[in-house]
């Protein structure tokens, strides 16, 4: 029989439909992989008894035949999602012992469709951070070495946790949050897929909140298929969420074509930056063959403010996270430090200098002076303004073009410790995912290729408002011609 | 425009945030590296340009004006740090 573990989410769910195993076999098979795994630190808490529960409650759906969408299906869960009597951290001390009392609309929406929990999984603190060193609870590291070297990878981040339990097979899918990049950049390092939605396609409502304007749950999964399905169980309205959009939810998986004929493809020449890798360019050049080859016509788009994305991200993030982390205050939940004597200020102050770590004190410093009396028209409302211009720029490219295809990332996944001295050269990073995320508009990154050192490399497709199909499709068609099958050796499972 | 030590104490102040003296010392230059790369926003020509409200076009919904929850006291305490008598427990404020 093959291993339970190499499957996704799909074949997990047509094999336990078929009878080939059943939920409780997966379930066991996914519970002993992730206590393997313990050298990745991708978990924050194992919650193998969630995991259990939801397959027993699907081996007895399957004989009185009431099979849901995900009966069968295990999930790594990111730990910024909050879960009705489990811990619910966002990597920070801050939340330690957190247990919310009521559940994510997301999360509520996979287990209503039959998930399970295998456990929740580490990421950068409150989901600041591309290379997930920022979590209270340790850094994860990736599944993937380089060929000439055994130094600890970044598995990119926010969503750390979720890419390296995904690349080294402890889950089949998990969930994500992307930011400004968090869900595509570790998707891209790891050799995973993962689609952040359009803004406002999936609810916020129960998902510790870092920017509001631009924080969206999305998939990743081990193929365009899986991020289709899985998209689909987390997505639609929720009155909850102000920013819900109150449309219906298509069915993408099965309306998933690699067949691009009469479609446009836009090329965005500002994407094309100084001391990109050749093989990063050369992988972006074969992607635009692999989409020709399947129909699509390939159209040389500008986006001409594409380099002010990550100073305006810089402003708008931070001075959304200044407001929404001052809820933290050692009164209703999460930590309290108290000092002998201390007033009530002081409990403040010490509590949160005690909770938050640097990368999240940094940018809630950095929203504090945006938005302070006499320089917030000068950063926040002139960063809404490029916003606005950043957001026409993809409007009029799609205009000419269905897609747009750049790489994910400037680079493959770096060391631990290589980029966190200087947090200018990592935010960096983000380039290429922050700009869809200013625009709110859908993005995934597909596993595409190597570079020299046996590491894989990402491409990313854009899309418009709401056409996540149109991005799911040509992702499809990369994955078909790319045939990406690579995985990381097998270095931790002890 | 540049930040000085004051100028973080004041921010970390008003973010309520305590720091040491070598916090400070740290945060200025990190703080004017971030925040001198965010000026180059200025190059940008914005004049007339209204400053972006919502990405995506969304209708504010209204709703009933009705209770839709409550009676959960216990389950709104459960993650008190300290909780007496039915209330959240801070120091003593004497003005």
């Amino acid at each position: 029989m093959t291993d339970i573990t190499e499957l996704g989410i799909a074949g997990l769910r047509d094999g336990f439909r078929d009878g080939d195993f059943s939920a409780r076999e997966i379930a066991d098979a996914f519970t002993a992989k992730v206590a393997t795994g313990k050298a990745l630190n991708a978990f924050i808490i194992e919650t193998p008894d969630h995991a259990i529960a939801a397959a027993g409650a699907a081996d007895k759906a399957r004989a009185t035949g009431e099979l849901l969408p995900l009966s069968g299906v295990p999930l790594g869960i990111k730990d910024l999602f909050c879960t009705a009597g489990y811990q619910t951290t966002a990597a920070s001390n801050m939340l330690g012992g957190f247990v919310p009392p009521y559940e994510s609309t997301v999360t509520g929406k996979l287990f209503a469709a039959g998930a399970g929990m295998l456990g929740k999984l580490n990421l950068d603190q409150f989901a600041m951070g591309s290379s997930n060193e920022t979590s209270a609870f340790g850094n994860v590291i990736s599944p993937w070495r380089r060929t000439d070297g055994n130094a600890a990878l970044a598995p990119g981040g926010s969503s750390g946790g979720s890419s390296s339990a995904i690349a080294a097979r402890l889950v089949p899918a998990a969930t994500g949050t992307d930011t400004g990049g968090s869900i595509r950049q570790p998707a891209a390092f790891t050799g995973i897929t993962g689609i952040k939605p359009t803004y406002g396609r999936c609810s916020r409502f129960g998902i510790v909140a870092f920017a509001s304007s631009l924080d969206q749950a999305g998939a990743m999964a081990q193929d365009v298929r899986d991020s289709a399905i899985l998209l689909e169980a987390m997505s639609g309205f929720d009155p909850k969420d102000s920013t819900s959009l109150d449309v219906s939810v298509p069915h993408w998986e099965a309306n998933l074509s690699s067949d691009l004929k009469g479609k446009k493809v836009g090329i965005p020449k500002e994407y094309r930056v100084d001391n990109m890798p050749a093989e990063i360019d050369a992988l972006w050049q074969q992607g635009i063959e692999w989409l020709r080859d399947a129909g699509a016509e390939i159209v040389d788009v500008s986006l001409p403010h594409t380099r002010y994305a990550l100073p305006t991200y810089y402003i708008i993030a931070p001075a959304e996270a200044s407001s929404n982390l001052a809820r933290y205050d050692g009164v209703r939940y999460g930590l309290r430090d108290l000092p002998d004597g201390a007033n009530l200020q002081d409990m403040y102050a010490a509590t949160r200098a005690a909770g938050f770590g640097p990368e999240v004190k940094r940018r809630i410093l950095i929203g504090t002076y945006v938005l302070s009396a006499g320089f917030y028209d000068a950063y926040y409302t002139k960063a809404q303004k490029v916003r606005a211009l950043i957001a026409r720029d993809f409007e009029q490219a799609f205009k000419q073009v269905d897609v747009l295809l750049t790489p994910t990332a400037p680079s493959a996944a770096f060391a631990l410790g290589e980029k966190s001295a200087d947090p200018l050269e990592m935010y960096l990073n983000d380039v290429f995912t922050v700009p869809a995320s200013l625009a709110g508009v859908p993005a995934m990154s597909v596993p595409a290729g190597l570079d020299a050192q046996g590491l894989p490399l990402g491409l990313q497709i854009i899309g418009r408002p709401l056409d996540e199909q149109g991005v799911l499709n040509a992702g499809l068609a990369i994955e078909q011609r790319a045939g990406f099958s690579a995985q990381p050796q097998n270095w931790w499972a002890k | 425009m540049s930040v000085d030590a004051a100028t973080v104490r004041k921010i970390a102040s008003l973010a309520r945030i305590a720091v040491t003296d070598g916090d400070v010392e740290a945060m200025v230059p990190e703080l004017n590296n971030i925040l001198g790369w965010i000026e180059q926003l200025g190059e940008v020509d914005t004049d007339g340009v209204d400053p972006l409200a919502a990405v995506i076009p969304n209708h504010q919904r209204l709703r009933d004006d009705v209770v839709t929850d409550g009676n959960i006291r216990d389950k709104v305490l459960s993650n008190a740090p300290q909780a007496e008598h039915g209330f959240f427990a801070v120091p003593k404020v004497i003005e």
